[in-house]
């Protein structure tokens, strides 16, 4: 397995503050990977250093071989949609292709025209006069048009409306299948991630806390309740992701390998929100109330 | 790239140019009659030796245009440092178009290097045109200008020549700089235009001088140097003079730095009684006979006389200045200071960029 995006102990300090520290991360290639985890997690700074963005402060990072941003030909390979997809104002859509015809040696003008078409943008419209959802649209298809090999985007459907935002993910779809293009995600709405994503990181305080293919990580995660007692009554070989306890009742996430048999415990599946609730819940209660931002 | 910064950059390039060219075709229209006038003048006041006189009445007439033009070459740099310099990064960062264009496949060095140098070279030649021109059409009001107001005074030099483009270079430059450091387009035009406000007042106050060692001279008291004598209060034994600190006898156009009165021995006079003179003079008073001899008072033998004596008792005026010779050195060693600082910033600016404005 090859891997599009390799950190080693990786990390961005603003001012005094780290916003990612002591960040370990391998992301393989052929995949539509969802980063994922609470604000202030350094999902946003991890995204940035690698699309060459920003420079390290300690550490190495690693984007489709090469040192992100480095050199013309590496910024060719990496497509970046930042959060917020910002677009200039002032330039009409047209002019945004023109934009990246003249700064991308690998820019495919059809692909770019023929997109814009499809998406009903007017070539003459100031982007600045573009709702929500179009703007988002140019900004994706610039970077799908700059053929990149690695596509990176970081909250790209935050700001948008359920319609557009669904919109958005299936035109981002589309693209990753049909250029085979790799794909890293960024998200705190895991409903989007779960739609899109066949890959997931939990990225907890520059930490991750579990990494692996979406239909993997469902099979082997359960939540198992049961009378109250203790963890260690539990299946051997599993693997408690977190706790939760009322007086006569205890619930358990727990990640195992093999089937839980014991006719005391009811086992049932687990969401993909649900486990990731359950891996940002490992933390204590300030931890929880993120958490629960996160959900809502 | 070239292409998108030229994109951004027109609309203001096409303002400002639109600004210089009225400017300049009023510069063309009026600068030849100026010139044919002030040499008619020269011609009538030559014969009659009153040139001193016409050149009085000349700039007297011409005063307004040539101070307004003089302003407005002055404040051109800081208008560029403000409005071209300030937001040139800053305006990225704050709509986040800066992640838009770091991601297309150019790195951010190329991409600062060609914002900076089209919109620099753009700012440079704006600055350094509008300079030559003021320069070119008041060359006939510049040699006939009062003493404060020569090529070679703090607040003229500035403005003729090719020092209007260091400062330009510089100005744009130093906004840039504050734009990266501060990231906000607001706070950076305001550090921009203090930074700009005081090195302009520090470079002709503390550095300018001293481009190149002054020379120091006594001389004769005359006309040129004293701006009037009076007897110094009622009881009479001395004389006031009213000794020029803006221009020395055989230099005309000098940057005089400073100017004092010494007697025979060569020691400096203190102040006189307070006295207030003409304006850029200071009065000195010196121990002279008012009852008999040339500066009696009862003899009416005029000025002349009484300072013919003051120079045969040996007074002479002592001053140090910057002769008008050295304009041009003076342009090309003050503008080569204002590139030095501009690369420096450019080099800060490029740092910083390269590590990702964090």
């Amino acid at each position: 397995m090859t891997s599009v995006l390799q950190a080693q102990a990786l990390g961005k300090k603003y001012g005094r503050r780290w916003a990612l520290r002591e960040c370990t991360i391998d992301m393989p290639a052929g995949h539509v990977v969802g980063l994922v985890g609470p604000n202030g997690a350094g999902k946003s700074t991890l995204l940035k250093l690698a699309g060459g963005q920003l420079e390290p402060t300690a550490g190495g990072i690693t984007v489709l071989g090469g040192r992100p941003g480095s050199t013309p030909a590496q910024l060719a390979k990496v497509g970046f949609v930042a959060q917020d997809t910002p677009v200039y104002a002032g330039l009409t859509v047209a002019e945004h292709l023109r934009l990246g015809e003249r700064l991308n040696p690998r820019w495919d003008e059809g692909m770019a025209r023929e997109r814009i078409a499809r998406l009903g943008l007017d070539p003459a419209h100031r982007a600045g006069k573009l709702s929500g959802g179009q703007r988002a649209q140019l900004a994706l298809t610039l970077c799908l048009a700059k053929r990149p090999d690695l596509l990176i985007l970081d909250e790209p459907a935050a700001a948008l409306d359920p319609l557009a935002r669904h919109e958005f993910l299936q035109h981002l779809m589309e693209a990753a299948a049909e250029h085979k293009l790799s794909v890293v995600l960024s998200s705190h709405l895991v409903s989007d991630l779960e739609r899109v994503c066949d890959y997931l990181i939990v990225l907890v305080d520059s930490r991750v806390q579990i990494a692996g293919k979406t239909d993997h990580l469902l099979a082997t995660h359960h939540r198992v309740t049961g009378p109250r007692r203790d963890p260690d009554r539990l299946p051997a070989g599993g693997h408690v992701v977190s706790a939760r306890h009322t007086d006569g009742q205890s619930t358990y996430v727990v990640r195992t390998g093999a089937p839980i048999h014991d006719p005391a415990w009811t086992v049932s599946r687990l969401s993909l929100e649900d486990l990731v609730l359950a891996y940002m819940d490992k933390r204590d209660a300030e931890r929880r109330r993120v958490a629960l931002e996160v959900r809502g | 790239m070239i292409w998108l910064t030229w994109r951004q950059f027109r609309g203001s390039a096409a303002m400002t140019a639109a600004v210089l060219t009225v400017l300049a075709a009023v510069l063309a229209l009026t600068g030849p009659d100026l010139a044919s006038r002030y040499a008619a003048g020269i011609a009538g006041c030559t014969p009659n030796n009153t040139c001193d006189d016409f050149f009085d009445r000349f700039f007297d007439e011409h005063q307004i245009p040539f101070l307004a033009l003089t302003l407005v070459v002055l404040i051109l740099p800081a208008l560029v440092g403000l409005f071209w310099g300030a937001p040139l990064i800053t305006r990225e960062l704050e709509a986040g178009t800066h992640l838009l264009v770091w991601n297309q496949s150019i790195t951010r060095g190329r991409w600062l290097a060609v914002k900076l140098g089209l919109t620099g070279l753009a700012a440079t030649a704006a600055a350094g045109l509008c300079g030559l021109a003021v320069t070119w059409w008041s060359s006939p009001l510049d040699k006939s200008a009062v003493p404060e107001m020569a090529r070679m005074a703090p607040l003229v030099f500035g403005a003729r020549g090719i020092a209007p483009m260091g400062y330009a270079a510089f100005a744009f430059v130093l906004g840039v700089t504050a734009g990266v450091l501060v990231r906000r387009t607001l706070p950076a035009m305001a550090l921009t235009l203090a930074a700009f406000a005081a090195i302009q007042l520090a470079m002709p106050l503390l550095v300018r001088p001293h481009l190149m060692p002054p020379v120091t001279s006594t001389f004769e008291l005359g006309r040129t140097n004293v701006d009037g004598i009076v007897p110094q209060g009622q009881e009479g034994g001395a004389m006031q003079v009213f000794l020029s600190t803006s221009a020395v006898p055989g230099h005309a156009g000098a940057w005089v730095l400073s100017s004092d009165l010494v007697d025979p021995s060569g020691r400096t006079i203190a102040g006189g009684d307070g006295a207030s003179g003409p304006s850029s003079t200071i009065a000195r008073s010196i121990p002279v006979s008012t009852t008999s001899g040339p500066c009696a008072l009862s003899r009416a033998q005029g000025a002349d006389a009484c300072r013919a004596e003051i120079n045969r008792l040996g007074y002479r005026q002592q001053a140090t200045y910057q002769p008008l010779e050295r304009f041009w050195p003076f342009q090309w060693i003050e503008t080569g200071i204002y590139a030095l600082l501009t690369l420096g910033l450019t080099w800060l600016c490029f740092w910083r960029v390269r590590r990702g404005l964090s």
